[in-house]
């Protein structure tokens, strides 16, 4: 049983930069948005690697990434994501900032998967962060799974393990440190991953013009995607204003240091 | 009018818990604010306990969907549970509990109800006669409030942001809904988690200890101690019942194989992939860094940090106290003045 694993993720600020809102003409956006310098959405990256893995320990799978977004910036992204590991690029061409509606999101992405040439349903995997770094919903993946009739879902997933009879058991994050385990008697399936348990893979330069190849096609005949907030008014979007006046303790001994601590967590 | 729907699940004891109390707090105050009536959806294995339980809250009806299929977390079950609930109720507003069951599963009722979805909202009040919601973007690094025309409306109420709902049990009158016949090709085989002496993540804790990169160093000997690293944090978590969190960069060097600090995984790990904890007190130790850090500290009410640098850029503005000092020598002796 091989599978086809369908990556969705897009591309959020670099996590190093300081954001700002503005208003622009849609409502909210990110001052010098398209100037900020971008990365693959974080847990949208693990899901990738997790597909890597996974399509090259189960032979003859393949692995999509689906992605709206404007694609002057997925270009960018991609000389970099390209050489982590193989896949196929598929693009919608759209915003990718934080106030756009899931549920446009989502039909834009079904619409990509729908288009995939050579997809086989049967053996679909859809991957994706279960969150992401930019709207931060957790909702994409569900609702696009029910847009494509997927209802095997399962979401914050650290592992996913494939049998032989094409089955699979997940390992789900829940509340207070444990997981939720499963058994689904095989494809297709939505999985939300958290950050899976593989380190992010080293550079290959090979990986990367192979991909290339295709990534850069993909990019020219992105076609654009609708995706907005319509019926949503933002009443206020700002940055969280409050700024602690620190204290600094330095030079003083560490056993007065520990018995304010020792007071302060008592008190 | 506005209709809304309560909708939660019971726990493994069949109590409501506190997030799920938190949320009816929430759900109160808007059919409150809206002058609208509101009703109570459950599903679970028996909600009958967990109705009993609220049974006074005020809600104009009780609709239950149970069985044995509900009894574990499952997204085909419970997407058609909880969207036959909306439905038995007339819905335009549903709330609850942003809970790993109900987060997974209510995006998907949304699209099946042909509605909209808000998740982890940590703010809903009333403006001008309509529902306000309030929640973060770009992973707690901006807020936002909103309205929208959009119904029906799913709104999850994140922890920690309400009061939640005590003393209000009594004898509740259940609806049992129609639930539709779904074939699951999906099996729960159970829950993993540590054993209860083991455990070190504690969403109930009020207090969080935060290990950062720096416990893994070279000390002033040339040498890394991470044997003496693991003794001062498990000791504090033993002595305070605290929960443990961690910075990306330490849990990575574990994931890569590195055994360091073997009790800390992923799940640890707070910030920018990580949890966004919401305990009352946070203790960070050996951290510093930038933005990615501080969104994971960004719902601690009181925050000390201990490190080396007094300029620590996470410190500065973020903690109310920076003690620039020795973490190794400073927590031991918090541990030795805690065991007394």
């Amino acid at each position: 049983m091989s599978y086809h694993i369908v990556v969705c993720g897009s591309i959020v600020p670099d996590p190093l930069q300081t954001l700002e809102p503005v208003a622009g003409p849609g409502g909210p956006a990110l001052k010098n948005e398209m100037m900020l310098p971008a990365v693959l959405d974080p847990w949208a990256a693990h899901a990738l690697f997790e597909a890597a893995n996974l399509a090259k320990n189960v032979p003859g799978s393949k692995v999509w990434l689906v992605s709206v977004g404007p694609k002057a910036k997925l270009q960018q992204v991609m000389m970099h994501v390209a050489q982590k590991v193989p896949f196929e690029l598929v693009v919608m061409d759209g915003p990718a900032g934080g106030f756009v509606e899931a549920a446009d999101t989502a039909a834009a992405l079904a619409k990509a998967v729908e288009g995939i040439t050579g997809l086989d349903k049967g053996k679909l995997l859809l991957f994706g962060g279960w969150s992401s770094a930019s709207r931060g919903t957790g909702a994409t993946l569900q609702i696009l799974g029910e847009l494509l009739g997927v209802t095997e879902q399962f979401q914050g997933v650290d592992e996913l393990r494939p049998a032989d009879d094409g089955s699979f058991e997940v390992k789900e994050r829940i509340e207070g440190g444990g997981y939720l385990r499963s058994r689904c008697a095989g494809a297709p399936a939505v999985l939300g991953w958290a950050t899976g348990n593989l380190p992010e893979p080293p550079n290959n330069p090979q990986v990367g013009m192979q991909n290339m190849r295709l990534i850069m096609p993909a990019l020219q005949k992105a076609q654009p995607a609708a995706v907005g907030a319509a019926g949503v008014a933002y009443k206020a979007v700002e940055l969280p204003g409050t700024r602690r006046q620190t204290r600094i303790v330095k030079d003083t001994p560490v056993d007065d240091i520990a018995r304010e601590i020792v007071e302060w967590i008592k008190g | 009018m506005e209709t809304i729907l309560y909708l939660a699940h019971p726990e493994d004891n069949g109590a409501l818990g506190r997030t799920a109390l938190e949320a009816l707090a929430a759900a109160k105050a808007l059919a409150a604010g809206l002058g609208a009536p509101f009703s109570v959806g459950l599903l679970g294995g028996s909600v009958q306990a967990a109705a009993d339980s609220i049974a006074a809250c005020g809600a104009a009806a009780f609709f239950a969907a149970q069985g044995e299929a509900l009894a574990a977390s499952r997204y085909s079950t419970d997407a058609a549970a909880c969207e036959a609930l909306c439905r038995a109720a007339g819905a335009t507003l549903v709330v609850a509990p942003a809970t790993a069951r109900l987060a997974r599963c209510l995006p998907g009722v949304a699209q099946r109800l042909g509605g909209r979805v808000d998740s982890n909202c940590t703010g809903l009040t009333v403006e001008n006669g309509a529902p306000l919601v309030s929640r973060w973007y770009y992973r707690q690094r901006m807020v936002a409030a909103q309205i929208r025309e959009h119904r029906p409306w799913i709104i999850t109420v994140a922890p920690c942001c309400f009061l939640a709902e005590d003393g209000q049990g009594g004898s509740a009158s259940l609806q049992a809904v129609d639930l539709p016949a779904v074939t699951p090709r999906t099996e729960v085989l159970g829950i993993d988690a540590p054993a209860a002496d083991e455990q070190t993540i504690r969403p109930e804790a009020e207090m969080l200890l935060v290990a950062g990169a720096g416990w893994t160093k070279k000390q002033a000997d040339g040498q890394s101690h991470p044997d003496k690293a693991a003794e001062h944090i498990l000791g504090f978590l033993d002595r305070t019942k605290a929960s443990l969190g961690s910075s990306k960069s330490l849990v990575d060097l574990s994931g890569e194989g590195q055994s360091v600090l073997p009790f800390l995984t992923h799940l640890h790990q707070v910030g920018q992939t990580g949890a966004t904890p919401r305990h009352k007190k946070g203790l960070a130790t050996c951290c510093h860094g930038e933005e990615p850090h501080v969104v994971g500290w960004r719902f601690i009410t009181e925050r000390r940090a201990v490190n080396l640098d007094a300029g620590c850029g996470w410190a500065q503005g973020k903690a109310d106290v920076l003690y620039v000092a020795d973490a190794f020598a400073v927590m031991a002796k918090v541990n030795e003045l805690l065991g007394k």
